[in-house]
């Protein structure tokens, strides 16, 4: 770490450890950025994998024990702090979602509480993590699954597919299909009508995904350049103020992307006539 | 090639910089409106700082993804070596 040029330290630190064919065709992982862009499509990026199910199993593991162990008379702390979420996400789907489905409220707390883990993530020391997996032999190590966008896009694209479902499954087919080609205007209007709205609709999961994976990177970035350009008795002035700003941007994230699932769903379900 | 990059800074610095001006007019004019609303109505804070939060998140989206791709032109431009 200590010999290499910021610019290197940089696009090391946001390199993903991805696996696939490499350039001589062994599959194994990539040793740099353009060796991983020419894997194509059959790689994965295998810290994106692991983190994102980690803290999944995490947020499973933890909110199963506060409702297992769930005591009217005698609540544990725990118990206190996993009421609060589900009381947060309850009150937001009850003040925004006007159908009547009995996933969405599931839906978001995992939406909410896994996104906002991920996000966590991002407030470990920029070298702990990728320092430590080069000890043990992985080239690169990203510790924050929703700066991939992979990642994120995989979430957006989970929600669209849920919001193409339930609008025709409230819908129908035929009444989907009519809301797509006779909103706004009358139906004289019909290819202004479609061309309107498949751009808003499928502007909704890409913003959706885009949104969080910006903030998360530009977020991370700020970590790195901080890491790389400063020197090292100066980092933690800089440092300092921008992961207390970075608490609130998380949680936001997480708050926004959730509430926006809540919307989209509300609208998917909305039948007009 | 030089041209390449020297564009690319270029733009990546528009990109910055024009995000950055609609982003803070957008929230200037956010965070008024949530003030003169809260000193109308006080008891409507808690929800409208709620609202405010998510609009404040919605109206940062676009200016924070063309900050993520001016930093995607800084540091692995895909441009360089697409001009023979």
């Amino acid at each position: 770490m200590a010999g290499s040029s910021p610019a290197e330290y940089i696009s090391h630190h946001i390199q993903n450890l991805t696996y696939g064919r490499t350039l001589d065709g062994s599959w194994g992982f990539a040793h740099s950025a353009q060796e991983a862009a020419q894997m194509g499509f059959v790689s994965i990026n295998v810290d994106t994998m692991f983190w994102s199910l980690l803290t999944g199993i995490i947020f499973c593991v933890l909110f199963r024990k506060a409702s297992a162990s769930a005591s009217v008379a005698k609540p544990s702390k725990w118990q206190l702090c996993v009421e609060l979420v589900v009381e947060m996400v309850w009150g937001s789907v009850k003040d925004a979602f006007t159908g009547k489905n009995a996933l969405i409220a599931p839906l978001s707390l995992t939406i909410f509480v896994w996104i906002f883990l991920m996000n966590l993530m991002d407030l470990v020391p920029v070298d702990f993590l990728p320092y430590a997996s080069q000890l043990a032999g992985l080239s690169h190590m990203k510790m924050v699954p929703t700066t991939d966008v992979n990642a994120t896009f995989g979430m957006s694209l989970s929600i669209f597919a849920l919001m193409i479902y339930y609008g025709i499954k409230m819908k129908g087919l035929g009444g989907f299909a009519g809301e797509l080609a006779f909103h706004p205007f009358g139906k004289a209007f019909l290819p202004v009508n479609l061309v309107l709205e498949t751009v808003s609709m499928v502007a909704k999961p890409l913003s959706l995904s885009l949104r969080l994976f910006g903030n998360m990177f530009a977020g991370e970035l700020v970590f790195v350049l901080i890491a790389a350009l400063v020197p090292f008795y100066l980092q933690f002035v800089l440092a300092v103020p921008w992961a207390i700003f970075h608490i609130l941007v998380i949680t936001l994230q997480a708050y926004i992307f959730m509430m926006l699932t809540i919307v989209y769903l509300g609208q998917a379900h909305e039948v007009h006539h | 090639m030089e041209s390449v990059v020297a564009f690319s800074a270029l733009a990546a610095g528009i990109m910055i910089g024009l995000g950055a001006l609609g982003a803070g007019v957008g929230i200037g004019i956010l965070g008024s409106k949530f003030l003169e609303g809260a000193a109308r109505q006080p008891e409507l804070v808690p929800m409208l700082q709620a609202r405010m939060f998510l609009m404040l998140g919605l109206t940062d989206a676009v200016p924070i993804i063309s900050i993520a791709f001016a930093a995607l032109l800084m540091f692995a431009n895909p441009f360089i070596g697409q001009v023979v």
